[in-house]
């Protein structure tokens, strides 16, 4: 469904970020694209949604293709009509719109009528039902779950068929983190909409998708079958933090420069 | 007889106060969702104002027909300047910006000095000229419905912004244009908006301030007294601009009165500055204005 071919993008013209990349997110598939902090992923999203324009970035080379269209040239709000959400990094609520607000913004770009609309917000309290006790509140005031159930939430308004998280558990519980989790399992099969995971935590994503990708300084240096990345020894040890015959990591151990990646060879 | 003076006093304050409240309602609606300060707004007053003079006096338009297509032009006008001007400036630093918006602003004064001149001109006052008496005060009419035009006008657009669609897609790309993105909110469009509507009330402002006064090319230096309006009410309240304006038109009008013989006459021109000055002390982000609200 979403096929990223060979994407090279600079910033001001002149630092190059992505270097060549590719990535497919088959239909009703949930793809876990994994990578240190300043890799590109968040590049790449902002990339499909259509913003690197205004963020003084342009696409160098490559295509990026939506169910048979070329989305690398269109405008943010075509590429939400035809079916890509994003769920930014940081939650991004509109801090000074109440959640109702909030989660209504995001059926702005749906023609298809009221009634669906009504059934799509109810749909949405019915994932997060802790959210109707809220819906009058100023969104700035939530908790920091409370506010990613309403990004999400505000995502499936649109009524994607690909939605892109990124990161969705950055600054959460562990306990809430693997509540979204299972939320987002739940809305990719329920809803039949694809799930791009951007992530930080590896081994949530990995155990909730179907195959992987790692980013490495605009590349994508691993892909493969979750199960398979999962054993990796790499992946193990830098993204998982195990090693061979030690239960767990412990940091003080860390030694990062000991050992090259194998992949980076 | 002092309270009725007071009561004549609070009323005219309220009437330029709203004045005031309509041109700082376009500054902050232009600058909450560009983030741009546009300078040019007090002369969208005044072309808006000589349109409609035009509309009524020499197309011989009926007062209401012609201010309602004065509307209708200057939202057209308005819409089309952020489209030639403002929007190819998008990406250039802030200060480049604000300068076009400075340089439309001497365009319009210059063109509007070309097109109807530079003497003042009696704008036809479409409010009768006998007083009406309230509690013995004797109130100018047209006070009394500029006053009300403006709460009308307040209220339809806090439905606006509060209920309809478009009203929140504005709210929400105003708060942060990226993420509105995201949700397939038409941000130009939105720019577009937040400049048409900007010139609609820019325009009632002018009509009602020139039946007050007169047209002149230089009248939108009222617009200088709109400045403290918005940074008493804060850069980024609405209704912070609106009070701001009704409290810097009531104080202004009270202390011209009941300070001039201690203070000397002129007093009220200075009077909004001294309170911004007080208020700024105490809130430097103005009384309605945000501290962001954060939660990480």
């Amino acid at each position: 469904m979403l096929q990223v071919n060979n994407l090279e993008a600079v910033y001001n013209d002149i630092i190059l970020v992505l270097r060549g990349i590719s990535l497919d997110v088959p239909d009703g598939s949930i793809i876990a694209f994994l990578g240190s902090n300043g890799a590109g992923k968040s590049t790449t999203l902002t990339a499909i949604s259509g913003l690197l324009d205004y963020e003084d970035g342009e696409i160098m080379k490559g295509t990026i293709e939506f169910d048979g269209h070329a989305i690398h040239k269109m405008d943010p709000q075509e590429i939400v009509r035809l079916g890509i959400t994003q769920v930014p990094e940081g939650r991004r609520v509109f801090g000074e719109l109440t959640v109702d607000e909030n989660i209504r913004v995001g059926a702005h770009t749906r023609r298809d009528g009221k009634a669906e609309v009504e059934q799509d917000y109810n749909m949405v309290l019915g994932y997060f039902p802790v959210l109707r006790d809220r819906l009058k509140l100023q969104a700035g005031f939530c908790s920091g779950g409370e506010q990613q159930m309403m990004v999400i939430g505000r995502a499936l308004m649109a009524r994607p068929s690909l939605m892109m998280l990124d990161e969705p558990s950055l600054g959460l519980a562990p306990i809430l983190m693997s509540e979204i989790f299972e939320i987002i399992k739940r809305i990719n099969r329920e809803e039949k909409v694809s799930i791009l995971l951007v992530e930080q935590n590896a081994l949530m994503a990995l155990a909730v998708s179907e195959y992987g990708y790692i980013m490495e300084n605009g590349r994508i240096v691993l892909d493969g079958p979750s199960k398979k990345l999962m054993e990796n020894e790499d992946v193990k040890e830098f993204y998982l933090g195990i090693k061979e015959g030690e239960e767990r990591k412990s940091f003080a151990e860390v030694k990062h420069y000991k050992r090259r990646k194998r992949w980076l060879s | 007889m002092g309270f009725q003076i007071l009561i004549q006093l609070i009323i005219t304050g309220l009437a330029w106060g709203s004045i005031y409240a309509c041109i700082a309602l376009g500054f902050v609606l232009i600058f909450k969702s560009t983030d741009i300060f546009n300078f040019a707004q007090p002369e969208l007053m005044m072309f808006g104002a000589y349109i409609a003079f035009t509309l009524i006096t020499t197309l011989k338009l009926p007062f209401v027909l012609g201010f309602f297509c004065a509307l209708i032009l200057m939202v057209l006008i308005g819409s089309l300047l952020e489209m030639m001007v403002v929007r190819p400036m998008i990406g250039e630093p802030v200060l480049a910006v604000i300068m076009v918006t400075l340089g439309l602003a001497n365009v319009l004064r210059g063109l509007t000095g070309l097109f109807w001149g530079y003497e003042e001109l009696q704008f036809p006052s479409p409010f009768p000229e006998e007083p009406l008496i309230i509690f013995g005060a004797a109130i100018n009419q047209a006070e009394i419905y500029t006053i009300l035009a403006t709460a009308i006008l307040l209220v339809i657009f806090f439905l606006f912004f509060k209920y309809s669609g478009a009203g929140i897609s504005m709210r929400a790309t105003a708060e942060d244009t990226r993420t509105a993105f995201l949700m397939g909110i038409n941000v130009k469009g939105v720019f577009t908006a937040s400049w048409a509507i900007a010139s609609l009330v820019a325009t009632i402002a002018g009509v009602f301030l020139a039946s007050f006064t007169f047209l002149e090319p230089i009248m939108g230096h009222v617009g200088l007294k709109a400045l403290p309006a918005i940074i008493l009410g804060g850069l980024d309240s609405v209704h912070g601009a609106i009070i701001g304006g009704l409290i810097i038109g009531v104080t202004e009008n009270l202390a011209g009165f009941y300070l001039e013989d201690y203070l000397g006459s002129g007093i009220n021109e200075i009077t909004a500055y001294v309170i911004v000055l007080i208020v700024m002390m105490i809130r430097p982000y103005g009384l309605f204005g945000t501290k962001e609200i954060e939660r990480v």
